[in-house]
């Protein structure tokens, strides 16, 4: 059995009379491809949030690798291995697809009070970006401003960028939302990649995406953890059925 | 290609700039000596303000403090008799730099309109302190009767030497300036502007650098001042009014945010059209305003981006 | 320092405050609904009190005079809405702070054409000059309880139409939810040249106001404004109540701070060092008041929304 790499516990949080967080309990093991489905509203992203440190929690607690990192801030939990992926696509669009990938890696090599020498010609950032590159399919895109992308190649971007910081956990918030079949297909190649050389956190409304790919599954709902097993378990779970996948496993 | 025809046209402005004195003098036009050199020393103001505002992201509505702060040094050291102008400008530096820590430090925590408000209101805050020390002249200021001396390097009473001196500090700002918006660093300050959100999930946490961006800009700005008080040989609080500020801004707007040169394109642009104007009419100011409003309205880009073609 | 003084210069400070206010009002409500940082509103202020004060001497007629600055402001401040602010509502802070401060230099410029540079002195009528002893021992000038009295009255005012009318119900809602007040079918053009007009209103009865306290002259509207920024920080940016706050605690740490830094300075500094520096400390004294509310509280006392 593997070891508990992040471990939440009676997470809280209420946007006004909305409870999105409703007493959130999850284990994520380390090396675990573990999936969060629910229907749209139901505090999936506002969950990720409190993970990543976007968001402050009202109560409860995380911890990481057996460090309560409640307190910290995105950038700290970012230094202590914690990568994410947005639901909306998060880059820098003003940027090249190389220069987004430089400055992850910049941010986990070494000092950035360095006012002198030009990054863009700094092998040690430069080749591990053009490798991350090539690894999800941009090679050849590097000089190519993010914000002239297509859509299926700014998610890939943004996950390039999430891999550069070389993360322990990653957390996916929809990584094929919005994708043709072909580029779906494509992110879910690349994420089956990814699985258990990392720890991740996957978010997705694309069933497929989640059966073919989660070791676990946890349920969410109103913001309440219904269940969490392993695909097959869920698939199984009559609670889980009425309130959620119903009509679509048993199509 | 771009960048060829980037370095044509600063290489072609350097000359020009070069052969203002020569040229002045032939035509014996001194007064024009005098408009360029004070038009550079605004750029170099512009040229720090863009660190912060067109990379950085950082609506300072206050960079005419750090002016202010630099002219009161060397005004202040020479009131006392100190003329040395090592002494006086690495004060006019230091002190700057100081201030733009104090005021960083607290206005960086917002952002927003809080930001533009808090840079504004802590400028007035020193413009007021300028106005009620009445043993450097008050509301009036104060002439400053030797100019700062570099014995056995520049004599700045002599014209041409301190407009060299003035190019040449020109032409470094703008090579370090260059330097820095590339380096590491740089390019945190740019990311931190571009997305915030992205910057803080892979691990910067962008006070720290926007406020070592805020003292660099407050310290470039400071050495700006140091030179106008010499360049004016008068002390005033005037320095650090709040229209100076929106002047900066506008410098910056107009000559485009995404260059290094721009802001120097923007203080001719704008402190060229400001003489032109005055020397029309006394209320060039009614012209000027509504062209600055049509200028924000539908000059997006910048003069910057009509010479140096699109960016990237 | 005695007793008397101590509750002069609160009026006083109160009286600023109030003026504070009203400047805070309008400038608040116009970037919480319309989320536009408009510098031109210190120039509304001006146009306030050069329109009452010719008003004034063209009729002779002090309240017409004030009736007819009024509208006059509104008059122009719904111009200015039109013809140029309205294209900005949707363009960066940075442009709107641009392109409003080239509106003041046209402002300060176009009131000097008309008025010349110089500053104007304007008297009051009888029926307002003059004192009112409030008790033994203090006789405060009239005016300057009529203005305290009129601000708290639109305060009161103001309270009323946000809290309690329709109107203030689009104002309230338009604040945290623009694209819903258009989805009911308000016409969101007329009520943001509606708001920005009741702004200017303000912004001209203070300054109609403040005309024969101090001097009316080009310039003068941003003195205020950027007192008025002061405020909006301290209080909270878009909420009525913190400009109320902000205004009243400005008002007083200014006032008070002039009358009694220095004196009190004096208490433990010698004479020439308390000379020195109270008039320097009071000067910076709201500002630093500023720096440390944020410090504590970066969206001020009252945000509007958490
Ligand atoms: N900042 C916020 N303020 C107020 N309400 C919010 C905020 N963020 C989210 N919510 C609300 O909280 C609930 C949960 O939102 P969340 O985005 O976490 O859902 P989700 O499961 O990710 O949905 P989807 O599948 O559509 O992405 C929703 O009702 C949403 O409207
Ligand atoms: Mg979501």
């Amino acid at each position: 059995m593997n070891r508990t790499l992040l471990e939440v516990r009676g997470l809280r949080k209420s946007f006004g009379a909305l409870l999105a967080s409703d007493d959130v309990d999850l284990e994520i093991l380390e090396g675990e491809t573990h999936a969060i489905i629910g229907p749209n509203g139901a505090g999936k992203t506002t969950l990720i949030s409190q993970l990543a440190g976007n968001l402050l929690p009202d109560r409860g607690r995380v911890r990481f690798a057996g460090e309560d990192i409640t307190a910290l801030s995105a950038p700290a939990r970012a230094r202590r291995g914690f990568a994410r992926s947005f639901q909306i696509t998060s880059i820098y669009p003003d940027f090249t697809a190389l220069e987004n990938v430089m400055l992850a890696v910049q941010a986990h090599a070494g000092s950035s009070f360095r006012f002198w020498r030009p990054a863009r010609e700094e092998a040690s950032l430069r080749s591990p970006a053009s490798a991350i590159l090539e690894e999800v399919g941009l090679s050849g895109r590097g000089d190519v401003l993010a914000a002239n992308l297509a859509h299926g190649e700014q998610r890939a971007l943004e996950i390039a960028t999430a891999l550069a910081t070389r993360p322990r956990l990653l957390l996916l918030d929809e990584p094929v939302a919005g994708m043709g079949v072909e580029e779906t297909q494509r992110m879910i190649a690349l994420l089956s990649s990814l699985k258990g050389g990392k720890t991740l956190i996957l978010v997705e409304h694309d069933m497929d995406a989640v059966f073919s790919l989660a070791d676990r599954i946890s349920v969410l709902v109103y913001g309440r953890i219904i269940a969490t097993g392993r695909p097959e378990e869920i698939r199984a779970n009559s609670e889980v059925r009425r309130a959620y996948l119903g009509e679509e496993v048993a199509a | 290609m771009n960048s060829r025809r980037r370095a044509i046209v600063l290489a072609a402005g350097l000359v020009l700039l070069a052969a203002v004195p020569p040229v002045a003098a032939l035509a014996n036009q001194p007064f024009y000596l005098d408009l360029v050199r004070r038009v550079m020393i605004f750029a170099i103001a512009a040229l720090s303000l863009n660190l912060i505002l067109g990379y950085g992201g950082m609506i300072s509505f206050g960079h005419a403090a750090y002016l202010g702060v630099g002219a009161y040094a060397v005004g202040v050291l020479a009131h006392y008799g100190i003329n040395n102008g090592y002494l006086q400008w690495a004060l006019a530096i230091g002190a700057s730099a100081l201030v733009a820590l104090a005021i960083g430090a607290v206005s960086i925590r917002t952002s927003g309109v809080y930001f533009i408000m808090i840079t504004l209101a802590f400028t007035q805050m020193l413009y007021y302190l300028g106005i009620s020390i009445e043993e450097y002249g008050g509301d009036d200021g104060m002439r400053l009767q030797v100019k700062s001396q570099f014995p056995g390097l520049i004599d700045l009473n002599d014209a041409n030497s301190f407009y060299y001196l003035v190019l040449a500090i020109l032409v470094l700002a703008l090579f370090l300036g260059q330097r820095l918006v590339d380096s590491r660093f740089g390019m945190v300050i740019r990311a931190a502007k571009s997305n915030e959100v992205r910057t803080r999930s892979i691990g910067f946490s962008p006070y720290p650098y926007r406020l070592a961006a805020f003292v660099i800009a407050g310290a470039v700005c400071g050495l700006a001042g140091a030179l106008l008080v010499n360049h004016t040989a008068y002390l005033t609080p005037e320095f650090m009014n709040w229209t100076r500020s929106g002047e900066l801004m506008f410098m910056v707007i107009l000559g485009g945010m995404a260059s290094i040169a721009g802001p120097v394109l923007g203080a001719f642009a704008l402190l060229l059209v400001e003489d032109a104007l005055s020397g029309w009419t006394q209320h060039w100011q009614l012209i000027l305003g509504p062209l600055l409003v049509l200028s924000v309205l539908f000059l997006r880009r910048g003069l910057a981006g009509l010479l140096f073609g699109k960016n990237e | 320092m005695n007793f008397v003084l101590v509750l002069e210069q609160t009026l006083n400070g109160l009286q600023l405050g109030v003026m504070l206010f009203l400047m805070a009002a309008g400038l608040t409500l116009v970037f919480g609904i319309m989320n536009l940082v408009n510098l031109a509103h210190g120039s509304l202020y001006m146009v306030g009190a050069y329109l009452a004060t010719y008003f004034y001497q063209a009729t002779g007629s002090y309240p017409l005079g004030v009736l007819l600055g009024l509208a006059g402001t509104l008059v122009v401040g719904i111009a200015v809405e039109v013809l140029a602010l309205r294209t900005l509502y949707e363009r960066e802070h940075l442009d709107q702070v641009l392109a409003t401060f080239g509106l003041i230099l046209f402002f300060n410029e176009l009131m000097a054409i008309l008025w010349g540079r110089a500053a104007i002195y304007t008297t009051l009528p009888d029926y307002l000059s003059g004192h009112v002893e409030l008790f033994a021992g203090l006789r405060y000038p009239l005016y300057r309880l009529v203005i305290i009295a009129v601000g708290l009255a639109v305060a009161g005012l103001l309270w009323f139409v946000v809290a309690r009318t329709r109107l203030g119900m689009l104002i309230r809602a338009g604040a945290s939810n623009r694209a819903m007040v258009a989805a009911l079918g308000v016409n969101v053009r007329l009520l943001y040249t509606l708001v920005f007009g009741f702004g200017a209103a303000l912004a001209g009865l203070a300054g109609l106001m403040s005309g024969p306290i101090h001097v009316v002259q080009p310039g003068m509207g941003e003195l205020i404004l950027i007192e008025v920024f002061v405020v909006i920080v301290i209080g909270g940016i878009g909420s009525i109540r913190g400009a109320l706050a902000g205004a009243l605690i400005v008002g007083m740490a200014d006032t008070l701070g002039r009358a009694f830094v220095r004196p009190m300075l004096a208490t433990v500094l010698s004479t020439t060092a308390a000379d020195t520096a109270g008039p320097a400390l009071s000067s910076m004294l709201i500002y630093l008041l500023m720096a440390i509310v944020l410090a504590l509280k970066p969206q001020g006392l009252f945000p509007a929304r958490s």
